[in-house]
């Protein structure tokens, strides 16, 4: 299965970034040049390093000359880059148990890793520009206060409605959950679904917008509590229920809710989707449609849109480490250009060093700028570092089990915090 | 043997063995190793737990209910495939024109990749949408479009799964039915037919079936532990990019993402998984070997 750029929110939780610092071109509106790390491009007569750089398979064309080019015209090592179809973060967590490649590779930072020393630490290399970025997105990669990878481009979700269909059913923008499940069960008819969000019936991609819509969270308190142990979340979660169980949820589409066709088909009036598929989608509707941010779950919440990066990560075992760090500093902290051209020239991702998002011209109006804002208004991060896979199965399990099966929420999300809490316990004592 | 003799047989077996040796026995061995550890994204541990990670696997909920998703499937897909492969494989054999035609008709989806097979049951034939090829069946009968793998009351992402399996390996135990029926002595049925008895289910019954039975019941072990070792028509049925749903999950898709889900490799409870399934396993097939009677004299 080849991923695009987007579908690594799919896998591991969202991201992005993009851009910037450096090159300390002295230009005004130029993000702060990096002074934090000192090992530069060593002298030209002096042999090269061989680096070797991981990506994982992305859909837009382009992308990976592009990555290829920019390894290429590096100065301080010979930078070999790897395009890895198929499923590319199980390929990277075995090959971080006992090998030196890569030296360099994309990833969100798990904590596992983190203990079983196997990245690199990057804030020399972060240094002063850190406070540039996004917050949600830095979260990502920060495990206990230490940065272990340099957010490339941020991603995000958002609920893209048809303006037209709406009108026509007399439908408003939903504002609240209750607004959304009555919106998608009016817009049902003529073969037409109110809403899509995945083939599971929502299960994978609005957990996350469904525990924020009522001001959850997957933890809290500094990761070092379960964010979700509250009778609201057994409210929440069971609103995917009552959406699963009227019929108005789109199931069974050949494409996921990542691609925008059943959108753009006409197979539901709308889909839960990222902000990527705007020029597709722009193609289809020209301006017959609008994106919102998931709905609040009533005047205790919040509205959301979850965000997420890859970020450049450093091999602990690589030969080169110093090598390594010194090109991760130099492509995704020094060549602002490069990054703001690999977060919006192949498709539409937000940039997560916030100095560069104004230079984004793709995001400057129209639903794009909207989806934008919502990063930096309602941006949250699907799970983090601490969120471990038996948490994550379980919490998924509980919310399929309550969302298809009609389980009891409230005994189904005390499964889940059981163990959730119990990995907390593993992890910290 | 000849020294000679011996080279031959070490130059034509010595790769298989050691390919068997690196690829399965040293693997093996090193997973049962990892299933006594904490070994957590890492294959080399050094958090010795004992039996911790056996006692786990056993009070895992998800991981027995896996074991149970199991069951269901194996009720379903062994008589099937048992019956069905036996009735193609007497259609077949009794036919007197085209018979090879249709041995190769039946035989080729056994060639066919399970993961594209599944990729067309879930895209093309059982999608969801109204232009879904069973679906516009349906449509004609005037039924609404069906969620064929999101239906969970009814359960209807079984009708995917079992069809899915059938038309992949029914030619292959077909050939097998086959090569057993021709093997019968038409004696035996000559002997048959002037003892009065006439062509139909007495013959089947008396005669056919018992000629069958070492088959049949290789059949049986073989199809048990294939629903034992299900996963690419799971994985790739009612998988997506962001997980797997709990219902209709098989051991063996819960201990690849146990072991091997982004992020979180614990090879120690994985193994320990991988053990028990093993275990289970010989125990099943050695019990069901024991109760058919398999490799005595009919």
């Amino acid at each position: 299965m080849q991923r695009n750029r987007r579908s690594f929110l799919a896998l591991a939780g969202m991201g992005a970034l993009a851009t910037a610092c450096g090159s300390n071109t002295g230009r005004q509106g130029d993000p702060p040049p990096s002074t934090a790390y000192s090992a530069g491009p060593p002298p030209s007569d002096a042999p090269k390093a061989a680096l070797q750089q991981w990506y994982h398979a992305y859909g837009e064309e382009g992308v990976q000359d592009a990555v290829k080019r920019y390894a290429s015209s590096y100065p301080g090592a010979a930078v070999t880059v790897q395009w890895n179809p198929g499923d590319y973060d199980s390929k990277i967590v075995t090959a971080l148990q006992n090998s030196k490649v890569p030296d360099v590779f994309e990833a969100q930072v798990k904590i596992d890793w983190v203990r079983q020393k196997q990245v690199l630490p990057l804030d020399d290399v972060i240094g002063p520009v850190k406070g540039d970025f996004s917050p949600a997105v830095l979260a990502a990669q920060t495990v206990e206060g230490r940065v272990y990878g340099i957010p490339q481009a941020t991603d995000t979700q958002v609920l893209f409605y048809r303006k037209s269909l709406l009108q026509a059913a007399g439908v408003q923008p939903p504002q609240t959950v209750d607004e959304l499940v009555d919106a998608a069960a009016k817009l049902t008819k003529d073969g037409v679904k109110g809403l899509f969000a995945g083939n599971d019936g929502g299960v994978g991609v609005l957990t996350g917008p469904l525990l924020w819509s009522a001001g959850l969270d997957y933890l809290k308190n500094g990761n070092r509590e379960v964010g979700f142990d509250d009778p609201r979340a057994a409210t929440a979660l069971g609103k995917l229920h009552t959406l699963n169980a009227n019929g108005s949820l789109l199931l069974g589409a050949p494409a996921d809710w990542s691609d925008p066709g059943a959108f753009i088909d006409g197979l539901t009036a709308m889909q839960w989707t990222g902000l990527w598929n705007v020029p597709k989608i722009r193609q289809a509707f020209d301006e017959d449609f609008g994106v919102l941010p998931f709905p609040k779950l009533d005047g205790s919440g919040a509205p959301s849109v979850p965000v997420g990066a890859y970020g450049a990560m450093v091999n602990a075992k690589s030969a080169h480490v110093t090598e390594a760090k010194a090109f991760v500093k130099w492509l995704w902290i020094d060549q602002t250009q490069d990054q703001l051209e690999f977060a919006t020239k192949f498709g539409f991702h937000v940039p997560s060093r916030q100095s560069l998002i104004g230079r984004a011209d793709n995001l400057k109006s129209g639903p794009a700028a909207d989806a934008a804002r919502f990063v930096q208004e309602n941006g949250h991060l699907v799970g983090g570092p601490v969120w471990t896979q038996p948490s994550n199965t379980a919490l998924s399990d509980a919310v399929a089990k309550i969302a298809k099966e009609g389980a009891d929420p409230a005994a189904q999300v005390k499964t889940a915090v059981e163990v959730a809490r119990s990995e907390l316990k593993r992890l910290f004592g | 043997m000849t020294r000679r003799d011996a080279r031959a047989f070490w130059l034509f077996v010595g790769p298989f063995l050691l390919g068997l040796a690196v690829f399965a026995y040293l693997p093996i061995g090193w997973s049962a190793y990892l299933s006594f550890f904490d070994a957590r994204n890492t294959v080399t541990p050094t958090e010795f737990v004992g039996l911790g990670n056996y006692g786990h696997m056993l009070t895992d909920e998800p991981f027995l209910s896996s074991l149970g998703t199991f069951s269901v499937f194996a009720v379903f897909i062994v008589p099937l495939t048992f019956v069905l492969s036996l009735a193609l494989a007497l259609g077949v054999n009794q036919l007197r024109f085209a018979r090879a035609f249709f041995r190769s008709v039946f035989f080729l989806p056994f060639a066919c990749s399970y993961v594209v097979a599944s990729l067309i049951w879930k895209t093309s034939l059982f999608s969801g949408v109204r232009y879904g090829l069973a679906n516009t069946v349906l449509s004609v009968f005037g039924v609404d479009p069906v969620a064929w793998t999101g239906t969970v009351h009814p359960p209807l992402y079984w009708v995917v799964l079992v069809t899915a399996r059938l038309w992949l390996q029914l030619g292959f135990y077909m050939i097998l039915f086959i090569a057993a029926l021709q093997r019968i002595p038409v004696q035996l049925y000559e002997a048959a037919w002037l003892d009065g008895a006439k062509p139909g289910w007495p013959v089947f019954r008396h005669i056919t079936l018992p000629q069958l039975r070492a088959t049949a019941v290789a059949v049986l072990l073989l199809n048990l532990i294939n629903a034992y070792q299900a996963f690419d028509e799971f994985y790739n049925i009612m998988g997506d990019a962001r997980g797997y749903p709990p219902f209709a999950r098989p051991p063996l898709v819960y201990l690849y993402y146990t072991s091997l889900g982004s992020g979180g490799q614990d090879l120690g409870r994985g193994s320990a998984g991988a053990v028990i399934l093993a275990l289970l396993i010989a125990l099943v097939t050695v019990l069901q070997g024991r109760v058919l009677r398999f490799g005595r004299a009919a």
